[in-house]
């Protein structure tokens, strides 16, 4: 809502500057998004009238002419304007003056004729923006006058972004009444204007659908001069509105729009057929609406039509057709009340944006249709004239907005707001607001009025209470609450334990999109795997949910990579989104990936491509946190990563992840241009923490034992891993390859695996023959499952 | 008599030598062949002693305490001169194997958490400081969870504000992280103390918005809580997030699901509430939105809003982290640039 400072000042005046009004709005409630001058900064320019008109004698498209500023002689000034012409009163900027933007107007020779001064355009003097050509006043306009003064542009206009349920402050009106109450300030009732008709034309009215639309007032105007001009402080106060001037009804239904907040439409009465009917929509009606847009109406739509068409969308916008144009000479009014549900979404479905939706969706007094067409009635008879028929109305009462009465407790009011305020305070305020309030045994009863929407129950009085009493002369207090116990559960890690752990290990976090591209998600995704699709995309490339974090990580890096980063190592902690949208899995994963060399460049290390098991290290790092057990990395193939370097990460039978090389066929799709490793783990699977159970500790030496195995090259460290584990035995403590081998020395098909063996009794030295019985058994076994010899 | 003192002369003679000896060793091999020389069974002190056949039985006592001082004194310089080669040859050692130690460590660098994730473990950190847990909500929400048990209808024009994603008119991408004060209310019975950290979507990107960014919400429930303790744990949370004195304003403002509601503007920290192009001239810069539970939504979830009052709160962490570091555009949180992230390591 954007409006004069001055225009508000007629309805209530405080003595406060505009600063002081500005903030007392914000503070409460009303915030100000804005206040700016009405005009440009600008001074000397006066009101001139064009006396004669010559062609320049050296430029087709310069003028010169004189001008009348009501000083000792003519001034000659040369303009470029199309539309200056003998008589017209216009803004003179005389030499000396000066525009906006410093501008100072000198004496000055324009193809070789001499100006002094110049005439001004609306945009020349900052009054709007983009317009072309002379600003054209009025012709009472006093020649000579300072124009600040003719226009009275020592104003501000003041934006007010208002919250959706004050809809009761869309127009000067309820403005006003805000601040009379935050002033204190008496607040000047507009005569409310009774016409004394001056004909008997009516217009019909029929209501189908009184829940939607419970009261329609309509009236009938003939014989009006539809090219009046709009009077120039009308102008103003529409243009400081941000509104544009468009001929006189329209300015006037505008005007009572902006000023008693009732939006209005004029029909043209000559193309309207039989009567009004405010129905719901059927199947495939059609209207041309005023901006030209033809629009197929939906079922759900609230119409005005006639006997053979439609006229307009209720409360949204009218008709080209039955629009009042230069050759309109009868119009008919209406000011109706639309029910904000009947309203609320459906401007925004056919893409439109109107003042008039903007209000009925908020909610627009009930009381104030009959009070708008008389103020209307009474401002187009005094511009355009003609002949006032009857006020038409028809309204069922029933389904009006019932009138709420709210019962207010004082200690209900203490113990929201947290504080006590006096009962005759609370009763002034609420007074001033325009409620009936009736002190009662708790507190109060009250009585809401029309116009406010928003007040329905007890802690909406309390929040009114709140705001007049000043939020920020409210005091900060710390809660008295019941204590909480705290979880600090060791079976479960934090997760920001995990972030830790691979920033440590030289991990940059990573924050991407959770939507991406549906082609680059395809190239990644698992056969089968169906990403879920946005409805309203913002974009094509940001249109599907990621089924995996690899994306976006791989996006991020090939972004690092074009920008001279060679060596670059991210995560990401986030969802991941699977199966449909009905029935969607959205776990949180964490991911990483890797590319460039295993260290940033250093003088004491020599340098080497990051391979699979540096990334490797990492997944078994952050598994190794929670000290999850049963681990298993298999080798299985995934449509995104390398054949031969890819696992599949299992706890017990369930995956829980994947970590292995891109697949290089996916470089060029990607625009990846070096080797990347990566990795996915379902989050909660590594947050889960095994509690320690202290072992005593043995007092006896450990016996250490190596064999080096010959197994065929086929057979994993895994396998063997799996056959040694399956070794029972108390004094085995622990199992560690530490060497793999195979080339000279070493049949072809067969690699040498070297295993330690850790032996420890708890409560005596081992022997020989105890150490041996084990490392037999460990032999037997690993040459049973998996044919291994024990290399010589 | 002259004999004697001949005979003491002879000895003192050998000691000098010695004592040249000694101090003219340069290693302690040298050393030793000095000792030996001086000292061994074939040394000079012990051949000295050998011939002392011929000295007369009275003499013998003096020249014997003469020797036995003498062997004493070559032998402490021997130890003395021992000593000081050894720490020499420590020393030179230790020199040999002298470093430049102003060269860079060998090894991993650390990474870096992301802005957003250091602002949000902050908040996190504070608020479960006071007692509050931290509870989580799925991202692809159904609307009822989103908009209607948040007391926000079908076509409230609160719904047009939030520039929803949708799947379809049930499904959406949450546009706040409201919603899990709704599940957790659902599910859990006050008194109640949570904040919801996570990711929410609105449909809208330029200069100021991503469609995609982070919020966390605050809930707590219990039979004594007013609207003066929600300003007072809030003044306190961005006085401790932002480790200044701020100046906090509370203004009244509207979301369907509190009552009172409010927003929170701090004093601009970037220019000192002086006024700057962040604050837009003000001095004040708006940082989150608060109320009180609205009864309606209590009733949703079937929480007796006689018995028990909720104050709730949410704010941007995108906002705050770009308060805090002074980050000055909004989209550098997403794009992932290491130049960008590396400076919060």
């Amino acid at each position: 809502m954007k409006f004069s400072e001055k225009w508000l000042r007629e309805w209530v005046n405080p003595d406060i500057d505009s600063e002081t009004l500005a903030a007392l709005l914000t503070q409460a409630g009303l915030e100000v998004d804005a206040m700016e001058p009405v005009a440009g900064d600008f001074t000397g320019v006066v009101v001139g009238q064009v006396v004669s008109v010559e062609p320049h004698p050296d430029a087709d498209k310069l003028r010169c002419c004189k001008v009348d500023v009501a000083g000792d002689e003519l001034l000659s000034i040369v303009c470029g304007a199309a539309n200056v012409r003998q008589d017209l009163k216009i803004p003179v900027a005389v030499v000396g003056s000066v525009l906006p933007s410093n501008f100072k107007i000198k004496k000055a020779k324009l193809r070789g004729v001499e100006s002094f001064g110049m005439l001004c355009g609306a945009s020349e003097i900052g009054l709007v923006d983009n317009v072309k050509g002379l600003m054209e006043l009025a012709g009472d306009a006093p020649v000579g006058m300072d124009l600040r003064q003719y226009l009275d542009l020592d104003d501000v206009a003041i934006d007010v972004d208002l919250t959706p349920n004050r809809s009761d402050c869309l127009g000067i009106a309820g403005i006003a009444r805000e601040v009379g109450v935050l002033t204190g300030c008496d607040v000047t009732q507009w005569p409310q204007e009774t016409i004394t008709e001056q004909s008997t034309k009516t217009f019909n009215i029929k209501v189908e659908v009184p829940a939607d639309c419970p009261r329609y007032v309509g009236r009938v105007i003939e014989n009006i001069n539809v090219k009046a001009i709009t009077p120039l402080w009308m102008q103003e106060k529409l243009r400081r509105s941000g509104v544009r001037s468009l001929g006189a009804v329209v300015d006037v239904t505008n005007y009572v729009m902006l000023e008693l907040g009732q939006p209005m439409h004029a029909f043209d009465l000559d193309k309207l057929n039989g009567g009004i009917t405010v129905r719901s929509a059927k199947e495939n009606e059609k209207l041309t609406l005023l901006d030209g847009q033809e629009v197929t109406v939906t079922d759900n739509t609230l119409l005005i039509t006639d006997d053979s068409s439609v006229l307009a969308l209720a409360g949204i916008m009218g008709g080209e057709a039955s629009s009042v144009t230069d050759d309109t000479n009868n119009i008919f009014l209406e000011a109706a009340h639309f029910v904000p549900l009947a309203i609320a979404g459906r401007a925004r479905a056919y893409g439109l944006y109107t003042d008039s939706s903007h209000r009925f969706e908020r909610g627009v007094d009930p009381e104030l249709p009959r009070v708008a067409i008389e103020r209307a009635t009474a401002l187009l008879l005094d511009i355009v004239g003609g002949d006032a028929g009857p006020i038409t109305e028809a309204v069922s009462a029933s389904d009006l907005p019932e009138t709420h009465i709210i019962n207010l407790r004082a200690a209900r009011i203490k113990r929201v707001l947290g504080i006590t305020i006096e009962a005759e305070q609370v009763a002034d305020w609420l007074t001033r607001l325009g409620l009936t309030v009736v002190a009662n045994a708790e507190g109060w009863q009250v009585t809401i009025p029309s116009f406010r929407f928003d007040l329905a129950i007890e802690v909406d009085l309390i929040e009114e209470l709140g705001r007049l009493y000043g939020y920020d002369k409210l005091p900060e207090t710390r809660p008295q609450g019941t204590v909480l116990t705290t979880d600090i559960s060791e079976h479960r890690l934090a997760t920001h334990r995990l972030q830790s752990l691979l920033v440590d290990r030289g991990y940059q976090e990573a924050i991407t999109y959770s939507f991406g591209d549906p082609t680059v998600q395809q190239h990644l995704a698992v056969e089968g795997e169906q990403a879920i699709a946005l409805a309203n995309p913002i974009s094509a490339d940001l249109s599907v949910m990621r089924t995996s974090l690899w994306p976006g990580l791989i996006q991020a890096l090939v972004y690092n990579l074009n920008r001279q980063h060679d060596r670059v190592r991210l995560f990401e902690v986030g969802r991941s989104f699977k199966g449909t949208q009905d029935n969607v899995e959205q776990h949180r994963q964490i991911a990483g990936i890797v590319c460039g060399s295993r260290y940033a460049e250093q003088w004491a290390e020599k340098q080497r491509p990051v391979d699979f098991f540096d990334i490797k290290a990492d997944v078994e790092a952050l598994l190794d946190l929670g000290g999850t057990a049963g681990i298993r990395f298999v080798s299985e193939q995934h449509p995104a990563l390398h054949p031969g370097q890819s696992a599949r990460i299992y706890q017990g039978d369930t995956a829980i992840g994947w970590v292995g090389a891109v697949h290089p066929r996916l470089n060029k799709p990607l625009e990846l241009n070096s080797k990347a490793y990566v990795f996915e783990l379902t989050l909660a699977s590594v947050l889960t923490a095994t509690v320690p159970s202290f072992e005593p500790l043995s007092k006896f030496p450990a016996i250490r034992r190596d064999l080096a195995l010959l197994v065929k090259t086929t057979v994993t460290a895994g396998e063997i891993e799996h056959c040694l584990n399956g070794v029972r035995s108390d004094i085995l403590k622990s199992i560690q390859l530490f060497d793999v081998y195979s080339g000279a020395g070493i049949e072809p098909d067969k690699k040498s695996i070297a295993v330690a063996f850790q032996l420890q009794h708890s409560e005596r030295t081992l022997t020989d023959e105890e150490v041996d019985a084990v490392i037999e058994t460990v032999t037997e076994t690993l040459n049973q499952q998996v044919g291994a010899t024990i290399r010589a | 008599m002259a004999e004697l003192n001949s005979q003491l002369q002879a000895l003192n003679d050998i000691v000098d030598v010695a004592k040249q000896a000694i101090a003219n060793s340069e290693t302690n091999a040298e050393l030793e062949t000095v000792r030996v020389e001086y000292m061994g069974k074939k040394g000079e002190i012990t051949a000295y002693l050998k011939q002392l056949g011929n000295v007369s039985v009275e003499q013998r006592p003096v020249i014997g305490k003469s020797v036995n001082l003498a062997k004493q004194e070559v032998a402490g310089l021997i130890g003395t001169r021992s000593k000081l080669l050894a720490e020499a040859a420590m020393n030179a050692a230790l020199a040999a194997e002298t470093i430049d130690v102003s060269l860079p460590g060998r090894g991993e660098q650390i990474g870096g958490l992301h802005p957003v994730t250091r602002t949000l473990q902050r908040i996190e950190h504070y608020f479960q400081s006071i007692g509050f847990q931290v509870a989580e909500g799925p991202e692809i929400e159904d609307s009822t969870h989103n908009f209607t048990a948040l007391n926000i209808p079908e076509h409230h024009p609160a719904r047009a504000m939030h520039d929803t994603f949708y799947f379809n008119a049930e499904t959406l991408l949450r546009t706040h992280t409201s919603p899990v004060q709704v599940r957790v209310m659902e599910k859990e019975a006050p008194p109640l103390r949570i904040i919801a950290p996570g990711r929410v979507y609105r449909c809208d990107s330029d200069v100021t918005h991503t469609p995609m960014f982070h919020q966390v919400e605050g809930l707590m429930v219990d039979e004594h809580v007013s609207f003066t303790d929600l300003k007072g744990i809030l003044a306190d949370f961005l006085r401790a997030f932002f480790e200044k004195d701020l100046n906090v304003r509370f203004r009244p403002s509207y979301f369907p699901f509190t009552e009172p509601s409010a927003e929170a503007d701090i004093e601009c920290v970037m220019c000192d509430a002086k006024g700057c192009r962040v604050c837009s001239n003000t001095g004040w810069l708006e940082v989150l939105g608060c109320g009180m539970v609205h009864p309606k939504v209590f009733e949703h979830v079937d929480i007796d809003s006689e018995k028990y009052l909720g104050l709730a709160f949410g704010m941007g962490v995108e906002r705050l982290a770009m308060l805090r570091y002074g980050v000055n555009d909004l989209r550098l949180f997403f794009e992932n640039d290491l130049k960008f992230l590396r400076q919060f390591n």
